[in-house]
């Protein structure tokens, strides 16, 4: 066991964990942020993408231990005074989801690529977005959205 | 008022999800649960000789370990088979028991054997390693085209046929044939997939003393479905003391239709130790226990003239059940599959033959298409090969053979209501500039790269589906849907729907429906769904039922509200009923101004009585209250239809095949809400070309799934595809009050043709088996330069 001392959307946070939790753990199973899913064991769907510092990380990738003293923004933290992220906007109005299971890393992932990028081509958003994995889309909404969001951040 | 119907309305159910609120079964923790972990076969067959807990029992933290001698002592009752099937010779289908807890033999890779059920779930994992079972390892059988050949898998199950399936008359079809001028046959795989919602299955169960009620938590499509199930045939608990929740689900494409080994588990271990039971699968726990999907080997001819008109249609096929008879296991590979075989045409005699085989593989059932696009994938392949043999545009000759009149009476068993198969062609080739292929295929060439064109013309039988019909064939439940539309005195309204939304957007569209029947606005409609507490019962969703099934009950639900409102406001007004018309929200006494909104009509229903008189709105025989009802069953299955175009571009030095154009011209009727609909044929058609390119699961000749994980089996990814060019015909289903067709699963049904014929067309015509990965285009390429050499 360890002390885990986080700032998790804007909040400190300290928790005794132990030392194997991983983040995608720590983050659904002690702090009950849900948001953030786990839909594979290896590595490879990233439903679990967060923000550590702010960039995009796969949270099943790291311990909890391993980013002692970060600050993570999880899906739940991206809206501001009630407010959704643009990113968030245009999902919604681009019908970027469907069963919203993998939505949560992909707009954390979206987000850091515009933070990184800011009028990517379509080409770039679909690279980007490789390592995330949705079965309902067929992806092409969420491109669209991504380039909404550009236009809009 | 603007119809709602029809409207790119944004989604209700969005919100909750892109800011991490969305309740997820994973995501429901229960006052002092345990955690279950289930001990798996490792192997794909074998005898259990003995199985040990003692030193599991004795891990730490360790509540109950379960096993199949207790499900059989306890008679616990095992998962079936929703359809009985007959063989052409009368016998009945031959169904081995599949206990939810294996106590003698296991029969694939996966196969529960015990549970253990522990304080946490490290602690569960940790005694899961302590259960010693001592296998005898017997010789499985994992081919579906030698299956009939291997050893006896079911003690009584011969050739581990469970049935040799006919539809179609032989004689028939021998006759067409000896008149062709020529016959095209095909042989062809269709490769086995597996679902992979991005949701893994779980469970949380919980057992209340008090109400002796157990409550289910589960990845269903089906709550309603699952309960019946588990309490007529699994034993847990009557109906009545049996909850089962499907709360937010993500994603199913048939995957989440079956009650799984799991739920009946934990749902009666719940109760034996009186405490709450939560299991979550692991992503590799859902690649070998998840039902897979297609897994069929086809020979199958076509009778022609030479001027390409279609005299009969033979299909042989072999397909491959899986270890067990599941949900709509042995319906998919017959009635699903049969009729649609032979496509869209005027084909005077077919047949479809189907020997359906047990193998020591996971379950194979419904996914995403389920029988249709394997039906597709035969007829379009075969119709391509027949235009190259006989030299005529692969578009003429669908067009010889389309039917020229509604209703078309199809060859096998359905009587399509409406459509124009020409209109969608015409159509689909002037999206996809059909016309330019030959200036873009040069164009290819000049790179030193092979382009190909593929066509598809399908068309699907969906919205299942008439009762009388489904279980005239075998169905063991009809497939009815139930609405309930409920007034809260202040005007809001609430619909239960039994069809349940795993990502279909039904608290949407089924809103906009509802909306414009009743004439409230659309945010004072709430959908519920998902819990056998809540609305009366439902079939659940799969079989792009949900609109044309589910959507007419809501609908019939709503016009039986209307005129009760009808009756109430002739009360109130002291009018004729017959005079009251009711329109956007209001109803009125013809050629008067007077008039009541629904509000107020639903008001007086829940408050019939005024100050000071002895007087009420209501007519004798009216009830208080405004809570209508509808069991809705269909009096046809309902037939989308439609064209795609696809352009591919190989490069021959590495056989990657790059998809690069990709055309969809669907009939679905009318449209409630076209974003929502734009999704689901995306989506379809990712899957579709996803079995086109990319997917198979594999086994290996011992049973081990060599596909069990996103390391291993292939995802289609955003950088797998264009920018899909998606396009309408419409004509309106004649057998529904909306007019409504199916369209959750075209795309997966049109699109492996499709691209499967733009890759053979780019090599030439050389078969190339799905997916068409690389290695094998690669060698294709080869082939042709050798062929090329020897014609020069």
């Amino acid at each position: 066991m360890g002390k885990i001392s986080l700032e998790v959307n804007g909040r400190k946070v300290e928790k005794e964990a132990p030392d194997n939790t991983l983040l995608s753990t720590f983050l659904r199973e002690h702090l009950q942020l849900t948001g953030t899913h786990i839909g594979c064991d290896t590595s490879q769907c990233g439903a679990c993408v967060v923000h550590v510092d702010g960039n995009s990380l796969k949270s099943c990738t790291a311990l909890a231990a391993d980013v002692n003293g970060s600050k993570v923004t999880t899906i739940e933290g991206l809206e501001t005074n009630g407010k959704m992220h643009p990113m968030q906007e245009a999902f919604k109005k681009l019908h970027g989801l469907q069963c919203g299971f993998c939505t949560p890393g992909m707009v954390m992932s979206a987000v850091d690529l515009l933070q990184k990028n800011k009028k990517p081509s379509d080409t770039e958003i679909r690279d980007w977005l490789e390592g995330n994995i949705c079965r309902c889309t067929g992806y092409q909404n969420i491109v669209a959205a991504v380039k909404e969001a550009a236009t809009k951040m | 008022m603007a119809s709602l119907v029809g409207s790119r309305v944004e989604r209700k159910e969005d919100k909750r999800f892109l800011t991490g609120k969305g309740r997820y079964t994973a995501d429901i923790n229960l006052v002092n649960q345990t955690y279950a972990i289930f001990v798996r076969s490792p192997h794909a067959r074998a005898s259990i000789k003995k199985l040990n807990i003692d030193k599991a029992l004795k891990s730490s933290g360790v509540v109950s370990i379960l096993t199949g001698k207790e499900i059989a002592d306890e008679k616990i009752g095992g998962l079936i088979a929703g359809w009985a099937i007959r063989s052409e010779d009368g016998t009945e289908m031959k169904c081995p028991g599949n206990p939810p807890l294996a106590k003698d033999n296991v029969n694939f890779v996966g196969d529960p054997v015990a549970v253990v059920i522990a304080e946490s779930l490290a602690e569960a994992k940790e005694a899961a390693e302590k259960v010693e079972v001592d296998y005898k390892v017997l010789k499985a059988v994992t081919s579906t085209a030698d299956a009939m050949n291997g050893d006896t898998i079911h003690e009584g199950i011969d050739k581990n046929l469970c049935f040799d399936w006919l539809l179609g008359d032989r004689q028939k079809v021998k006759d067409a044939f000896d008149k062709a001028d020529k016959v095209i046959s095909i042989d062809i795989i269709n490769n086995r997939l597996i679902p992979n919602a991005m949701e893994p299955r779980a469970c949380v169960a919980d057992y209340n003393a008090a109400s002796e009620e157990i409550t289910l938590y589960t990845t269903s499509q089906n709550p309603h479905l699952s309960r019946l199930i588990m309490s007529a045939f699994g034993n847990v608990a009557p109906e009545h003391k049996l909850r089962v929740v499907a709360p937010d689900v993500g994603g199913g494409f048939g995957s989440k239709i079956n009650v799984y080994n799991e739920d009946i588990v934990c749902s009666w271990a719940a109760k034996k130790i009186n405490r709450a039971i939560k299991w979550v699968a692991e992503r590799s726990e859902s690649f070998l226990t998840d039902i897979h999907g297609r897994d069929h080997v086809t020979h199958a001819e076509l009778a022609v003239t030479k001027d390409g008109k279609f005299l009969g249609f033979k299909n042989e096929t072999i397909a491959n059940l899986g270890a067990y008879a599941r949900v709509f296991g042995t319906v998919t590979p017959t009635y699903l599959f049969g009729p649609c075989a032979t496509g869209v045409y005027e084909i005077p005699a077919a047949y479809t033959n189907v020997k359906a085989v047990y193998t020591n593989t996971a379950p194979v059932d419904a996914y995403r298409g389920a029988g249709r696009p394997e039906a597709t994938y035969t007829i379009e392949r075969l119709v391509e090969k027949a235009s190259m043999e006989l030299g005529i545009d692969k578009t003429e000759l669908r067009i010889k053979n389309f039917p020229t009149a509604f209703p078309f009476k199809q060859t096998l068993v359905h009587t399509v209501d409406s459509g124009d198969y020409v209109a969608g062609m015409e159509k689909a080739k002037q999206m996809a500039d059909y016309k330019g292929f030959e200036a873009r295929r040069k164009e290819s060439e000049g790179k030193g790269k092979l382009r190909g064109i593929g066509v598809t013309s399908y068309f699907e039988a969906c919205g299942i589906a008439p009762s009388a019909a489904v279980m005239s064939l075998g169905c063991g439940v009809g497939l009815w849907e139930s609405a309930e539309v409920r007034f809260n005195p202040t005007g809001q309204v609430t619909v239960y729907t039994g069809s349940h939304s795993h990502g279909q957007s039904h608290q949407t569209t089924f809103a906009q429906i509802a909306a414009d029947e009743l004439g409230v606005p659309i945010e004072n409609i709430d959908v519920v769904h998902g819990d056998t507490d809540k609305g009366t019962f439902g079939m659940g969703t799969y079989g792009s039922r949900s609109l044309a099934v589910g959507g007419i009950a809501i609908v019939n639900a709503c016009k039986k509200i209307v005129e009760k409102g009808k009756r109430v406001t002739a009360k109130m007004l002291e009018a004729n009923p017959e005079d009251v018309e009711f329109k956007d929200g209001e109803f009125i006494v013809s050629k008067s101004n007077k008039k009541k909104t629904i509000g107020e009509v639903a008001f007086a229903c829940y408050l019939p009585g005024v100050r000071d008189e002895m007087k009420s709105p209501l007519p004798e025989g009216d009830e208080p209250g405004l809570k209508e009802t509808s069991f809705y069953d269909p009096s046809n299955f309902s037939f989308p239809a439609g064209t795609h175009i696809a352009e591919v571009e190989i490069d021959p030095e590495t056989g990657h095949v790059k998809l690069e154009k990709y055309t969809a011209c669907d009939d679905f009727g009318r449209i409630i809400n076209p974003m929502v609909v734009e999704g689901q044929v995306h989506g379809g058609l990712a899957q579709g070309i996803g079995q086109a390119l990319y997917e198979n699961a594999e086994y290996d000749e011992t049973g081990q799934l060599m596909t069990g994980s996103y390391m291993d089996y292939t995802m289609p990814r955003a950088d797998n595809f264009p920018e899909f060019n998606i396009g309408y015909t419409c004509t309106h289903a004649t057998t529904n009050p909306l007019g409504v067709k199916g369209c959750g699963e075209a795309g997966a049904i049109a699109a492996p043709p499709t691209v499967m014929n733009a890759v053979i067309d780019a090599l030439g015509g050389q078969e190339v088996t799905m997916p068409a990965t690389a290695e094998k285009v690669w060698k294709a390429c080869k082939n042709l330069k050798k062929s090329n050499v020897k014609a020069a």
